[in-house]
């Protein structure tokens, strides 16, 4: 379906990327906040406003019907991008953040009580600590994090102790850190949790994009993630569940549409998946999750898989060299193994935080900026994180793809300009 | 001089820049500058808090003008806060309240003040408000 041969055809797909911002060609190195989208994608939703605007599951007609196929299509679009066992184990959110506030809900209120623990990842993003705090405050029961090594892996001997003998009832994991780029051993983690009868979540918000998932592989009980970051539409999101949990769970959110039959006394809930998707869902969002997804699924085959591996690998060997060739550059996140293949435990993917001794990292992206480079700055909705490498804020380059490794090189030039500039 | 005079002074001066990167060079020579307030008044109390950057700020009365001193921990914030003083420095509480700041727009550093940007600038500016506000009476 696609004739892609190289980075510039992917490029091309992609109408965003043709930009000039200040008079300089986009360089777009944001993209784990979000991706740009492909013109299949743009597509979708452009065809879907103009044809198929109805509301899905609730009406006798055409339009209805059409939209139904393309959001119910886009489900099994997901089941099969992450090998889930069925269409009643593919919830439809409005992103990660709304998938980990669903679990730490639901789960929390049947099976977290007072005193019991809920265990995250030490590198978490904030959706994958405060949903849990605020679950943990109504029952009871308390977070406790997962320490972070200083190369930025996950401390596995003080997950080992964690496990044993206090009361975690769920341990929520961080799959790829949003800030180091660090993929981290889920599916061990997994193991090991199960071995003391205890579910796993998975925050997938930059696995799903970076690494391959099999949900049945991985042996996660959760798996969450967005749309808008693997080149679906904004407001799009996945809560993979293991059918027993989400069959035992209570719903999240009352309304339409997650009903069987509604009395002013009882109401009766619809089977999976419905049960979890209360009111009109973002239907346009979710269905374009099925072109970005074949789109995603196409570059990991054929003869642009090996092309779009070898610019990855090229641009990760590149940054990590060059980067720490700036004097005071110190980069967040170096597994102590260079040699892993980028998606598996213990790689790194392209993604960068780093700080330069001297420059306050919000200077360094409104210079880049200046110069057409996007990158993110701040905490990245990591405190605890940043609290842990002693730092208040850091600069984050992130590709996809769709980055060339001339890309690479002209961040880094334009980098040591501002660097210059600002010390 | 009044505050639109010194706005318009700095409007002029901007004007000599025709690229980004030279316009930014300038501010942050700015923000290189002298430091803007005293390390002991660098307190909580007179900080404002924004997720990118810090700002500091504090104010004294003389003979009815105000004068500010301020600093951020953000090179290029503080070039434009060195800016923001120079023109609310030693005015009066009513002409400061009266005023409405047109310069930072119009040398091109507008998206300075939008408040995605957290940087703590517009809060900075609100506060000088403030400070205004309270000593006009």
């Amino acid at each position: 379906m696609y004739s892609m041969k190289t980075v510039e055809d992917i490029r091309g797909l992609f109408p965003a990327l043709q930009q000039s911002v200040y008079g300089k060609p986009l360089v777009y190195l944001d993209n784990s906040a979000t991706s740009q989208k492909p013109q299949c994608v743009i597509d979708l939703v452009d065809g879907m406003h103009k044809g198929a605007n109805a509301n899905v599951h609730r009406a006798m007609h055409k339009l209805s019907d059409d939209a139904t196929a393309l959001y119910e299509g886009a489900r099994e679009k997901v089941r099969q991008f992450i090998n889930a066992p069925g269409r009643e184990n593919i919830i439809f959110t409005s992103g990660t953040t709304a998938s980990i506030n669903l679990v730490a809900s639901s789960f929390c209120r049947k099976f977290v009580g007072e005193g019991d623990v809920v265990l995250v990842s030490g590198d978490s993003h904030h959706s994958n600590i405060v949903p849990w705090q605020l679950a943990c405050g109504a029952a009871g029961a308390s977070v406790k994090a997962i320490p972070v090594l200083e190369s930025g892996e996950l401390d596995m001997e003080a997950y080992k102790e964690l496990l044993q003998g206090s009361r975690v009832k769920i341990v929520a994991v961080e799959h790829i850190s949003n800030v180091m780029g660090i993929v981290n051993p889920v599916k061990e983690m997994i193991a090991l949790a199960h071995a003391q009868g205890i579910p796993v979540l998975v925050d997938g918000a930059q696995g799903i994009v970076h690494a391959r998932v099999d949900v049945q592989d991985m042996d996660c009980d959760f798996y969450a993630f967005s749309g808008h970051k693997i080149y679906a539409a904004t407001g799009s999101g996945v809560l993979y569940g293991r059918r027993e949990l989400l069959e035992a769970m209570p719903p999240y959110m009352g309304g339409g549409d997650m009903v069987d039959t509604v009395t002013f006394e009882k109401t009766t809930y619809a089977p999976l998946p419905l049960k979890y998707e209360a009111g009109t869902p973002n239907f346009i969002a979710q269905a374009s999750l099925a072109p970005a997804l074949e789109f995603a699924q196409s570059l990991r085959e054929g003869e642009i898989a090996s092309v779009v591996e070898e610019q990855e690998r090229s641009i990760i060997e590149y940054l990590k060299v060059a980067l720490q060739e700036i004097e005071g550059c110190r980069i967040y996140g170096l597994p102590q193994r260079g040699d892993m293949e980028p998606g598996m435990p213990g790689s790194k993917i392209p993604v960068f935080s780093f700080n330069i001794e001297g420059c306050f990292p919000s200077d360094l992206a409104q210079l880049l900026d200046k110069m057409g480079i996007a990158v993110r700055t701040g905490m990245m909705c990591c405190e605890p994180l940043m609290a842990r490498f002693g730092v208040t804020s850091m600069v984050r380059a992130s590709f996809l793809p769709y980055n060339t490794l001339q890309e690479a090189e002209y961040f880094i030039a334009s980098l040591k300009r501002a660097a210059r500039m600002l010390r | 001089m009044t505050i639109k005079e010194i706005e318009n002074e700095i409007v002029e001066e901007f004007a000599v820049f025709t690229d980004w990167m030279d316009k930014y060079e300038y501010i942050i020579e700015l923000g290189k500058g002298v430091p803007v307030i005293d390390e002991k008044e660098k307190t909580d109390a007179n900080l404002i808090k924004g997720c990118q950057s810090r700002v500091w700020l504090s104010c004294r009365v003389e003979d009815g003008k105000l004068y500010f001193a301020a600093d951020s921990d953000a090179i290029i914030t503080k070039g434009i806060i060195s800016l923001l003083i120079r023109v609310y420095n030693g005015q009066a509480p009513a002409d400061i309240l009266a005023n409405e700041l047109e310069f930072i727009g119009k040398i091109g550093l507008q998206e300075n003040l939008s408040p995605t940007r957290a940087n703590g600038l517009v809060s900075m500016i609100k506060q000088i408000k403030i400070y205004a506000m309270a000593y006009n009476s």
